[in-house]
């Protein structure tokens, strides 16, 4: 059956595709790849170290926090996807890229401009200060041109495809690319003080203003980081298994569900604060109901490798990319649980929720742009393989130890936190101060630093390896090519 | 427009007859045990959302069966916290200070209920152990600017020092330089005359004149300061704001004039004198 595969879709002719975006993009999503860890990695050390700020307004955590959020969703991540929809787009309609390369450059290299105008700013204090959105007007009008752009490319290329359906990959990259520009226009409609000053004032206020704001933060979870990576994952997984999708009714009930019930969930961000509790209600009933449609996506990446688990042993690309989904079930499944009320009333403000994103972050996102990579980077090169198998393996397991060290300290030192926040002596009063709870987290710190060095290092040796085999040098191990090149 | 369905041998199962760039997908129907744990969450959210307010009209909502408001329950729980304290609260409040200090059974729970108001609302400025730091007075010794007694402890925290509340203790030093009371070598001349009284530098006659018309007023003619107007004692070798020549020379030409907020208002008369048996208890009080 696999011979088939590849017999049928050589045998019709493939249009030219865009390929040098597509390249680019994966060398910048390595770049900002190391240049996320390596922030993430400052001010894990400063919240161990205090004084490793300098004294210096630049360096200050307060600054750096969004540089480092913003450089791996949106730096990291953003680039991987935009690299990636190019390339599954073209391939899964049979068609070149709406506008060719000119419109698909001028989506990549324009994102690039939004990542650093929006990073020197956090730099220079210029922020709108709502996480995920802190780009001031100047920046957000920017990225609206060239997501609008993006959708164009996008969608000009499955209007004209030539495959008679869309593949399903493409529903979640649409998804996300409609729904962030929707969530982006109406959370960050500002007005500027000055059209030559950076300053302006978001148009909501109060407990408005915060229920945009997570009604924002939390989709840019579900869309971004959810249903585009499916995306990426329904068609790079199947791809490196070379294994037919296990259900494809799954993964329409599943994409439905997941896009209608996402967009409800925000208010679980304001349990427990001035948000109405019919609002909070809903948003945990809402979290509650994403569950399954979350787990469609996983048993569908899981099943998928039913047949080809032999794989796992011989290319640790596919290893990383089933971690990935591996990471995201058990993510997807800790997010209903932290919004059910009696639980985030422990969880909420603390370490828990930074273990859980990291979770996804790390264990999803990442991973399965490491596995991509692994299978793109050959494959757009030209290269029989990536040029160490064995540094792969490395990389594997230095960055799986990291993420295990990172969660499992947050873990701790979240619950821990939240307990001595509520904790009472036995006279009525509370126990705990807040600077004991502080110094208390403090080797919980240091673990988490230890997880984020693990991480970076992999990531290191991953950019290693991708300069040698794009150098064209020949893979060193051999016994990794019959898994690579079937 | 299915193409050509095939069978997948290792499963057993059809594809659904597309093929995109080489990805197919099977026929596999819907897990039944995912299908039925969607249902049962959609059952819980159907019944959750029925118990507690959740639907929204046109100017209201649902209030649901429970009737639960989040701030009826925190309410509930201020009050059940309040009256389980409310015992020993109220005796404090009947309880002169010093007769607090002589209850042991009293005196215990002021302790517990100070320090835990203390962790909350002083430590930012005095420190979790009451040491202060340069400009915040250390609680820990027995060198006080308004005095160390319990009741003077307990003035300080209800109406604080130099701010805004009618009753804040007031008392304002002159800015010897930057105002032009003094000239910069006249300064330097007390602030060695100054640092003589704790033996840390050696005395001129001008510097002993300035003292003796300028600062004796109120930090007295010994030095050792006056309660009454939080002039410090200069004598005893502890210093507020640095005790190095030109700490105590920017003392002199700007002054300093520090502030506390005033607690009345903030917290309640109880736990205002629990705070002051704390800080009496700290180690200091006299």
């Amino acid at each position: 059956m696999p011979s088939q595969a590849v017999a049928s879709a050589v045998s019709r002719p493939q249009p030219r595709y865009v390929e040098d975006v597509v390249r680019a993009a994966v060398v910048l999503t390595m770049f900002w790849g190391i240049a996320a860890f390596l922030a993430g990695v400052v001010i894990a050390s400063q919240l161990v170290w205090p004084q490793l700020s300098f004294d210096s307004e630049y360096l200050t955590f307060g600054r750096l926090r969004p540089l480092h959020t913003s450089a791996a969703i949106f730096a990291f991540g953003g680039t991987a996807l935009i690299g990636t929809a190019f390339h599954v787009v073209q391939r899964t309609c049979r068609a070149r890229l709406f506008g060719g390369a000119p419109l698909g450059w001028f989506v990549l290299l324009g994102y690039q401009l939004f990542i650093v105008l929006a990073a020197t700013g956090y730099l220079m204090g210029i922020t709108q200060s709502k996480e995920y959105a802190e780009p001031e007007w100047f920046v957000d009008l920017w990225l609206t041109v060239v997501w609008v752009a993006y959708l164009i490319a996008y969608l000009g290329t499955v209007m004209k495809r030539e495959e008679p359906h869309i593949y399903v990959a493409n529903w979640f990259y649409l998804a996300f690319i409609i729904t962030i520009a929707m969530l982006h226009i109406v959370n960050n409609l500002a007005m500027p003080v000055s059209i030559v000053g950076s300053k302006s004032y978001v148009a909501w206020a109060g407990v408005q203003d915060a229920m945009i704001q997570w009604w924002y933060g939390h989709n840019a979870v579900g869309f971004f980081l959810t249903a585009a990576f499916l995306g990426m994952m329904y068609y790079y997984i199947p791809k490196a298994a070379n294994r037919p999708i296990y259900s494809y009714r799954l993964s329409i009930v599943h994409f439905w569900s997941l896009v209608f019930l996402y967009i409800w969930a925000g208010p679980h961000h304001l349990h427990y604060t001035s948000l109405p509790d019919w609002a909070q209600t809903l948003g945990m009933v809402f979290s509650v109901m994403l569950w399954m449609p979350s787990w469609g996506g996983m048993i569908n990446g899981l099943m998928t490798l039913s047949g080809a688990w032999d794989k796992l042993r011989t290319d640790p690309g596919l290893r990383f990319s089933v971690t990935a989904v591996g990471f995201y079930g058990m993510a997807t499944f800790e997010g209903p649980v932290m919004s059910i009320k009696a639980v985030n009333s422990l969880s909420h403000y603390t370490d828990w929720t930074i273990g859980h994103v990291h979770s996804g972050a790390l264990g999803w996102v990442a991973f399965i742009v490491f596995g991509t990579t692994y299978y793109l980077v050959p494959h757009l090169w030209n290269r029989p393989g990536m040029w160490s198998t064995r540094l792969m393996g490395w990389h594997y397991w230095i960055a799986t130890i990291g993420i295990v060290l990172y969660i499992t300290a947050m873990w701790v030192s979240g619950i821990m936190q939240g307990l001595m926040w509520r904790a009472y002596d036995e006279l009525g009063f509370l126990q705990y101060s807040f600077i004991e709870t502080v110094a208390a987290m403090k080797p919980f710190y240091a673990i988490r630093l230890l997880g984020g060095v693990f991480f970076l290092t992999g990531g290191l040796l991953m950019a290693y390896n991708m300069w040698r085999t794009i150098r064209g040098e020949p893979a060193r191990v051999p016994a990794a090519q019959p898994a690579l090149a079937a | 427009m299915p193409t050509k369905i095939e069978k997948d041998t290792l499963s057993g199962r059809d594809t659904t007859g597309h093929d995109w760039d080489g990805v197919k997908e099977l026929n596999t129907p819907l897990p039944t045990w995912w299908v039925y744990t969607f249902y049962a969450t959609i059952v819980f959210a159907v019944v959750y959302s029925a118990l507690y307010p959740a639907w929204p009209w046109v100017n209201s909502h649902t209030t649901g069966w429970l009737g639960y408001s989040s701030r009826v329950e925190l309410t509930q729980e201020l009050e059940a916290q309040a009256k389980a304290r409310a015992v020993f609260v109220d005796r404090i409040r009947a309880t002169p200070l010093a007769g607090i200090a002589k209850d042991p059974e009293l005196f215990r729970f002021a302790l517990a209920g100070g320090r835990s108001a203390f962790q909350t609302n002083c430590l930012q400025c005095h420190g979790a152990g009451g040491a202060g730091s340069t400009g915040f007075p250390n609680l820990v010794d027995d060198d006080w600017l308004w005095g160390g007694n319990l009741q003077q402890i307990y003035t300080t925290i209800e109406h604080g020092i130099r701010n805004a509340d009618d009753k804040s203790r007031q008392s304002l030093m002159p800015r010897f330089g930057a105002d032009g009371l003094l000239t910069g070598a006249q300064i330097a001349a007390v602030t060695d005359y100054v640092l003589s009284l704790s033996g840390k530098a050696t005395a001129t006659p001008e510097g002993a004149a300035i003292f003796r018309e300028q600062c004796a007023a109120c930090h007295q003619a010994d030095g050792k300061g006056n309660q009454e107007l939080g002039a410090p004692n200069l004598a005893d070798g502890l210093w507020l704001y640095g005790g190095d020549r030109e700490s105590v020379y920017r003392s002199t030409f700007y002054a300093r004039n520090g502030s506390m907020p005033a607690w009345s208002g903030r917290l309640d008369e109880a736990t205002m004198k629990m705070l002051a048996i704390y800080v009496h208890a700290l180690g200091g009080g006299r």
